[in-house]
């Protein structure tokens, strides 16, 4: 999960664009040179409208910007947006290679479902697995029992 | 930990990362199997998750919250899609509303997880999470959609290398 689900709606807007290959042609060809989009609807087999459609979701995702030239919508692919993909890409590695980090700092200390699963010869993956000894706690509300290493919870 | 290799791949928008930990699958796996260890390394420490369901069953959810520097709380869940204990684990991740309830309108990963031992005490982990929801990747998938599209990111990758496409 990323944590800031603003980035995460955009990453969404922007993969949802380029899901569709009459959009990543226009965002090709954009990238080139300036285009009209009576120019780009000449290019596909399909009406003016439909292309307009899919330069609008385009340009909702930033992909491409739009001006007007006197009676004509000049549209230029964003090279930006595109890096953008790749940043989120980075963040995604940098959540991940933190996750990676906090792993072996657990890993560094005794295994704590270690001492408790001993007696009962299981190691499933009910929260009985962490219930402390004086804990009355019943498998039904796992949130509420006590971390078997003692950790404070912050909630 | 050692980190051996991180992939990011624009055409499957999916990111590859793949470790080195000195313990054995059995016990890498319980970081992942015990709600109590999960808890420590989910989230940063500025928004710690705690585990509320856990079940790692094909079909089982796990769900979480975590809690903000405010007291602000975020609710997240797992969709269970395939267990191997110990060595295989593949979740769909997603977003949920302030009930805890999936927040279906929000975009999911999928997390592919395998644990390969390395001799007898170490493990070699890959996870494997891709964008962007796995509704939109079959779509992608069965429309022929993800070759175009690798096509196309390459295309747009030699535009911003400079060179022409």
């Amino acid at each position: 999960m990323v944590v800031d689900h603003g980035s995460v709606e955009h990453a969404n807007r922007l993969f949802h664009a380029l899901a569709d290959a009459t959009r990543r042609e226009i965002v090709a060809l954009t990238l080139t040179g300036e285009h009209s989009v009576s120019d780009l609807a000449r290019r596909f087999p399909m009406s003016f409208a439909a292309v307009q459609k899919h330069v609008a979701v385009l340009e909702g995702a930033g992909l491409i910007t739009k001006r007007r030239q006197g009676r004509e919508q000049r549209v230029r692919g964003n090279a930006d947006a595109l890096r953008e993909v790749h940043r989120l890409l980075d963040e995604l590695a940098a959540l991940w290679l933190g996750r990676l980090d906090r792993m072996a700092a657990v890993l560094a200390e005794p295994d704590p479902s270690d001492s408790d699963t001993a007696d009962s010869g299981a190691a499933d993956f009910s929260a009985a697995d962490s219930d402390t000894a004086d804990s009355d706690t019943t498998d039904s509300e796992p949130a509420d029992s006590e971390p078997a290493d003692g950790r404070e919870r912050r909630a | 930990m050692t980190v051996i290799d991180v992939k990011k791949d624009p055409e499957t928008l999916s990111l590859t990362i793949s470790s080195r930990f000195e313990a054995p699958p059995q016990r890498v796996w319980r970081i992942w199997a015990d709600p109590r260890q999960l808890e420590r390394w989910w989230g940063p420490p500025t928004y710690p998750a705690t585990v509320v369901d856990h079940d790692l069953a094909p079909g089982g959810s796990v769900t979480y919250f975590m809690t903000g520097p405010e007291g602000d709380r975020h609710y997240g869940w797992w969709r269970v899609q395939a267990v191997d204990v110990p060595h295989r684990l593949e979740f769909e991740d997603g977003f949920a509303d302030d009930t805890g309830r999936p927040n279906l309108d929000m975009p999911t990963t999928i997390v592919r997880v395998q644990l390969t031992a390395q001799g007898a005490t170490a493990t070699v982990m890959t996870i494997e999470s891709t964008f962007p929801s796995s509704e939109a990747m079959e779509q992608m998938v069965s429309m022929g959609m993800v070759e175009g599209m690798s096509e196309a990111l390459g295309q747009i990758e030699a535009l911003l290398a400079g060179t022409p496409a």
